[in-house]
């Protein structure tokens, strides 16, 4: 503070020697507790009605009445290792058994190449290892060359894993039927090529369901109608036991492969449907607008309408992928050995039949899928945040 | 929709079943070079995947000595693993050439299926599991128990069967799933837990305290499993009986996979004939003369298949009982080879 101060008033200086009157500023005080700091957060938060209030007591109770024992369960009484059922039953030292995951380390193996050979199983890691790597180049924005990552993702992936996975005895890769497939790999196998394929297929359809032609159109509506009236079950059962009976021998696809037409045929449905709603919610001005520069339908599609429909309809793309990624389970049905059923069967062997083996078991599959999905809809999350930067400008 | 789905598959493949069987299956079988077996998808002791990711079980020892008297060679099988759903319509189809996947044998499905049924390889039957505890040795003793049940099974049918039949008070709590049935009887909301007896020992394994229950000695329903073939193949249909009583007549001579090479010098006739040494009654099969000589080399006798899956060799150690050599009590008996 200055002796003459904004109002001109005009004072006499004050000698320094003056105690009663402050001569630097005041450091500024703390806001005080009821606006900032954690017990304002709390106050405004959690606390702020009865209703809120008893919400919380609520919730906190019941994360004290399930959390602890779930971590109990998992961590402080699981069983780490051991090499059968003897390690994870209760006897008179050990009253308490908590997850035995000595189980999933003997069957870690099991559960993520299935019957594959043991001596082949570099292959499994081979392709895991190429997989990684295309989705990492193509979904990571900042990676280089992106052009030549979808065409890495799309073209050469689907070959050489097709090649690591099946064996190509001319370059001494024997052949490993897809009856010995199975656990994670088969997984991914049938939730990959169930995603690559339904959106170009979807998109192909709603884009037919849309058209004015009507023999696509016919032919779009009644794909679309009669693959999602019937259950994802029934159709892997139809393709799984009667196709079989009306082929001759010869003609007879493999298992794995019909399970994979069907699950990818299915998804396409349903993602014929998402797009289509995408492709509805534009205004028509966007298709007038387009029309009137004199594009091409290709053009305006490809340019105009597409872009936009599929940025509107990511959260349900990813939802429906979501979906796919968690249906692949019901493969079981046909005798395909996927994660879950590999888990299902060495659950029941009678050398590690323990009390908390099948829970163990789930709480390993649920950890697998929970990181699957998570990593997903994360990712469509960040897109999304992406592509919304251009509708705030 | 599922149900009728079945049903239309099985009428289909009935009428398709003629033309399929008339095809030799033993031919076919040896040009593919490997035997394609219908198993189970995972059940405790006769077919489910080890650590390695093999087949184990006596289920899929069937297979395999089938294979072995074939291919000289147990490994040559692929194994399908089917659902109780689709296990028919796969043999129907010829998907596979030989179905063993714990298969109750009925007359329904001799019958109307298209199916022969081979000898019975287990004779399973519904049993009860009790505590210790409850101080009971017999099923007749169980009068009030509550006994725990799964929901719409035959197993619940035969259980009011039985307590009616011996006058005794019945108190059935039902579940539907079987692991909520053994997670109740875990729990002590009932006395005594009844399935399938080959189920109790496995099921036993899993409770807090196995060595706490007993599994009481009456067996009150026929289950027998055992494998099945297409109908109209007889020469196919021959080869798996006898691989069946191939084995069933190297335990009663006392050949064993450790002694089968000693025992080709044996001077009983019994032997000789089982062995290749005399007579030629593979050949009449389609196969060569030492083709028990094979199973019993690779795989044993029925006896230590049964011990090696089931019985003592394994966690399960369900007795012989019902299992056991027609000369020790039980009900396996193999026509003779001769």
């Amino acid at each position: 503070m200055t002796a003459t101060d904004a109002a001109g008033s005009v004072r006499p200086p004050v000698p320094p020697s003056v105690a009663f009157v402050r001569a630097g500023e005041s450091a500024p005080q703390p806001a005080p507790s009821s606006v900032a700091g954690p017990w304002a957060w709390i106050r405004t938060n959690l606390f702020t009605g009865p209703l809120n209030t008893a919400l919380t007591i609520l919730l906190v109770l019941l994360a004290f009445w399930t959390v602890p024992p779930i971590i109990r369960f998992l961590f402080i009484d699981a069983v780490w290792s051991g090499a059968d059922r003897a390690s994870c039953i209760y006897t008179a030292e050990r009253t308490a058994v908590g997850a035995c995951w000595a189980f999933v380390r003997d069957r870690a193996a099991f559960f993520t190449y299935g019957f594959y050979p043991i001596a082949e199983r570099w292959r499994v890691d081979v392709f895991f290892v190429l997989l990684a790597i295309g989705v990492v180049w193509l979904l990571n924005l900042r990676a280089p060359r992106r052009d030549l990552a979808a065409i890495y993702a799309f073209a050469v992936l689907p070959i050489i894993s097709f090649i690591f996975l099946s064996g190509f005895p001319a370059l001494g890769l024997p052949t490993v039927p897809t009856n010995l497939w199975g656990g994670i790999m088969v997984s991914i196998v049938v939730s990959a090529v169930g995603i690559v394929i339904s959106l170009p297929l979807g998109i192909l359809l709603a884009l037919g369901r849309r058209s004015t032609m009507p023999a696509a159109k016919l032919v779009s509506v009644i794909f679309i109608e009669f693959v999602r009236g019937v259950p994802l079950i029934t159709v892997l059962f139809m393709a799984s036991v009667m196709l079989p009976l009306f082929v001759p021998d010869y003609l007879q696809p493999d298992k794995l492969l019909r399970a994979l037409i069907g699950i990818a045929l299915f998804a396409s449905a349903y993602m014929a449907e998402v797009v289509r709603a995408g492709l509805q919610a534009l205004p028509k001005g966007q298709y007038e607008g387009a029309m009137s520069l004199g594009l091409s339908w290709g053009q305006m599609m490809r340019l105009i309408i597409l872009p936009q429909a599929l940025k509107i309809t990511i959260p349900n793309i990813v939802n429906t992928y979501i979906g796919l990624f968690k249906d692949t389970t019901l493969v079981v049905i046909v005798g395909i050995f996927d994660f879950l059923k590999a888990i299902e069967a060495a659950r029941i062997d009678p050398q590690w039949a323990a009390p908390t083996v099948s829970a163990t078991g789930y709480a390993y599959a649920a950890v697998f899928y929970f990181i699957c999905c998570y990593a997903m809809s994360a990712y469509a999350r960040s897109v999304e945040a992406r592509l919304a930067v251009a509708d705030k400008r | 929709m599922k149900k009728l789905l079945v049903t239309a598959a099985l009428a289909a493949a009935t009428a398709f079943a003629a033309s399929a069987a008339s095809a030799q299956t033993l031919n076919a079988v040896k040009q593919k070079g490997q035997l394609t077996c219908g198993s189970n998808t995972g059940l405790a002791g006769f077919g489910q995947p080890d650590a390695q990711g093999n087949w184990t079980g006596l289920d899929v020892e069937y297979c395999r000595a089938v294979a072995a008297a074939i291919f000289n060679d147990p490994t040559k099988v692929k194994f399908v693993p089917l659902s109780a759903k689709d296990r028919f319509t796969a043999l129907q189809s010829g998907e596979v050439d030989l179905l063993v996947r714990n298969t109750t044998w009925t007359i329904s499905r001799d019958t109307s299926l298209g199916l022969e049924f081979g000898p019975v390889n287990y004779y399973d039957g519904q049993g009860f599991m009790v505590r210790k505890s409850l101080k009971v040795a017999s099923a007749k003793e169980l009068s009030g128990a509550s006994v725990c049940v799964q929901q719409g099974t035959t197993t619940e049918l035969n259980l009011a069967d039985y307590f009616r039949a011996n006058k005794l008070e019945l108190k059935s709590v039902t579940f539907a799933t079987s692991d909520e049935t053994i997670k109740a009887y875990d729990a002590g909301r009932c006395d005594a837990f009844t399935t399938d007896a080959s189920g109790l020992y496995s099921e036993r394994l899993r409770l807090a305290n196995a060595n706490d229950h007993l599994v009481l000695p009456e067996i009150i329903s026929k289950e027998p499993l055992g494998p099945s073939v297409r109908h109209g193949d007889n020469q196919w249909w021959d080869l798996v009986k006898w691989t069946h009583y191939a084995l069933l007549t190297a335990e009663e001579l006392g050949v064993t996979k450790a002694n089968v090479d000693e025992m080709l010098k044996s001077d009983n006739p019994d032997v000789k004939r089982l062995l290749g040494a005399e007579g030629k009654f593979g050949e009449a099969m389609g196969l060569t003369n030492d083709w028990a000589y094979r199973i019993v080399k690779h795989l044993g006798n029925y006896g230590e298949m049964f011990e090696r899956t089931v019985g003592q060799g394994s966690q399960l150690k369900i007795a012989r009982g019902q299992n056991a050599l027609w000369s020790k009590g039980g009900l396996q008996y193999a026509p003779p080879i001769r």
